[in-house]
């Protein structure tokens, strides 16, 4: 975590910027008129009450929506230094999903051996030559600080891991192709406090290379983690800066009310 | 003590034991243990009456004489008595059949699990189900009347009977049993792992044959053990289509009869019981249940071998 004097004195970098973004589910306004930026290369939490919106919101960086019908988007995320609108329609969500990748609440490996879940998305993308398959497997899981547990087993089925070794390499999977921004959606919450322990020094970690949206229950996590903080409530951004701002002086009433538990 | 006697009243063993509720239960679990004996009774009836009936057979012919005499003619004079042409034409028939069944039906399952808007599965299944419904004597006719004379503008030389045409409607026969089956089996697999691989940049294509097909690999091997089955055991079709002389032949393109055609022809034939001839058809019968046997050991073991892990 940086302090808020760290953060205003380097020059302000966007990785992206979400414009009066509106999301339904065929009728039902799931997300209402959120705006709210993705500082580069730096951890943004996601904190609110269940059914608030946080997992809707952090899917429409990857156009997870697309994969259902009657989902619509309003608004705008824009995506730097392209300058692009990733809801745009002519935009292929494949596209978006090879830039932004994502890690689940529950650790979901493939029915594949542990060096192919990694190979996965480069061999989606093509990636046939084994000398750059297996650096680039190698490097993925060192950065996910998986690669001295399973050096010598890599052509073993995913499904022997641990859940916390399951979600490393989730990790590893996401991180092999080199994606900008990573999307987290409660990744700990299926892990005992050891294992969330090590992902969350991951996601530290992984910092200087990506940027992060992580979406969590819990209080202590986006406080150890992140350096920004958005709250929301029933669809709406109710405050989003940087995290000690939010932990110490939040400026809204309810915010506070969540952070100090007088929430619900 | 009135509020005690009005609990008992009210709630007569709410945690103790109700002895009603035991018996009811038991009797439930009697009945469906007797259906499942009922079903493995009848099973070893049936093989028990084979095994019995081939008894007699095999004391007039050999084991080896029916395993390596290239002729079935068990009714004529010069009576031989060699199960591989009937063993060849069941083989290349399913064959045949499966090459048909297996892709297309895995396709059509592959379109309709990971495709196919509601709307279209929606009319598609029942239109499927409908293909399955259809009785066999009807695709034996078809195959007859209209797919031999098709095959036989591009294969001016194809003959009137063949395993080809009969082997081919079987195969149409069979799709849906297939495509049902293993398109079941695909959308079990939980919507996580497809959200895993779209999330990592994959089409829907990739996803399926690469994420779905090896989680739903069990379910998908069961669809094609089910497919091997049925094909294996179907008797209209060939009876009708593929001509009923045994014919030692792996080519796919001359008349043949299959064990089950063979099966038909002799039971509803005039031969006394109890008589060789007569005999013959246990024999065969054998020879079949154990051909379905093997293939159903083996996709068991695959099975295991591959469960289901999502
Ligand atoms: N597929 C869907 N169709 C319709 N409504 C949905 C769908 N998914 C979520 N919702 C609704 O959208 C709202 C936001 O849900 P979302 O899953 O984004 O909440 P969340 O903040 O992630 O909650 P949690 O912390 O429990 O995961 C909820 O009211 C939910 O009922
Ligand atoms: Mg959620």
């Amino acid at each position: 975590m940086q302090t808020s004097a760290e953060i205003a004195t380097e020059s302000i970098q966007y990785k992206s910027e979400v414009k009066d973004l509106s999301f339904y589910y065929n009728t039902f306004n799931a997300l209402k008129n959120i705006n709210m930026v993705l500082h580069d290369k730096k951890i943004t939490a996601l904190i609110g009450p269940s059914g608030c919106g946080k997992s809707t919101f952090l899917r429409c960086f990857n156009r997870m929506h697309d994969l259902y019908p009657g989902n619509r988007y309003e608004g705008e995320i824009m995506l730097y230094p392209d300058d692009v609108n990733i809801l745009a329609q002519n935009v292929d969500p494949i596209e978006v999903r090879m830039r932004i990748s994502m890690v689940f609440q529950k650790p979901n490996p493939f029915p594949k051996s542990i060096y192919e879940n990694v190979a996965y998305g480069l061999r989606v993308r093509g990636v046939k030559q084994r000398a750059i398959l297996d650096e680039k497997i190698e490097t993925a899981l060192r950065n996910s600080a998986l690669w001295d547990e399973v050096k010598d087993r890599l052509h073993e089925l995913a499904f022997n891991l641990s859940g916390g070794q399951q979600q490393r390499l989730c990790i590893a999977r996401a991180l092999a192709t080199e994606p900008e921004i990573m999307l987290f959606d409660e990744p700990t919450s299926a892990l005992d406090p050891i294992a969330t322990a090590s992902i969350e020094e991951l996601i530290a970690d992984l910092k200087s290379k990506v940027t992060i949206l992580i979406v969590t229950h819990n209080m202590q996590q986006a406080a150890r983690v992140s350096d920004y903080t958005a709250y929301m409530y029933l669809g709406e951004l109710i405050e989003f800066d940087m995290t000690d701002t939010i932990f110490i002086k939040p400026k809204n009433k309810q915010t506070e009310d969540y952070i100090t538990g007088r929430f619900g | 003590m009135a509020v005690k006697s009005h609990n008992k009243v009210n709630h007569p063993g709410r945690l103790g034991y109700s002895f009603k509720r035991h018996l009811h239960e038991r009797f439930i679990e009697l009945l469906l243990f007797m259906s499942a004996l009922l079903s493995v009774a009848i099973m070893i009836a049936i093989i028990a009456m084979l095994v019995k009936e081939s008894y007699v057979f095999f004391q007039h012919v050999s084991l080896w004489d029916f395993l390596t005499d290239t002729q079935w003619t068990p009714l004529f004079d010069d009576a031989h008595y060699g199960i591989m042409p009937l063993v060849a034409g069941t083989l290349v028939s399913s064959m045949v059949a499966l090459m048909v069944a297996l892709p297309l039906g895995t396709i059509i399952a592959i379109y309709l699990s990971e495709f196919a808007p509601f709307s279209v599965r929606e009319i598609a299944k029942p239109f499927l189900e409908l293909l399955g419904g259809v009785p066999t004597v009807v695709y034996g006719y078809f195959a007859l009347l209209f797919v031999t004379p098709l095959l036989q503008i591009i294969f001016p030389e194809l003959p009137g009977f063949s395993l080809l045409s009969a082997g081919l409607v079987m195969g149409i026969m069979i799709i849906p049993y297939v495509s049902s089956m293993t398109e079941d089996a695909m959308r079990a697999v939980p919507m996580h792992l497809r959200e895993g691989s779209y999330a990592m940049g994959a089409t829907r294509f990739q996803t399926a044959i690469r994420v779905v097909m090896p989680a739903a690999f069990s379910g998908i091997a069961a669809a094609y053990i089910l497919g091997i089955s049925r094909a294996i055991g179907e008797t209209m079709v060939v009876a009708i289509a593929a001509g009923m002389q045994p014919n030692l032949t792996w080519n796919p393109m001359e008349p043949a009869a299959t064990i089950t055609a063979y099966i038909v022809q002799v039971s509803l034939g005039d031969l006394p019981h109890g008589s060789i001839g007569y005999q013959t058809i246990f024999a065969a019968g054998l020879t079949l249940l154990l051909m379905t046997l093997v293939f159903n050991i083996f996709g068991h073991m695959l099975r295991k071998r591959y469960r289901e892990i999502y």
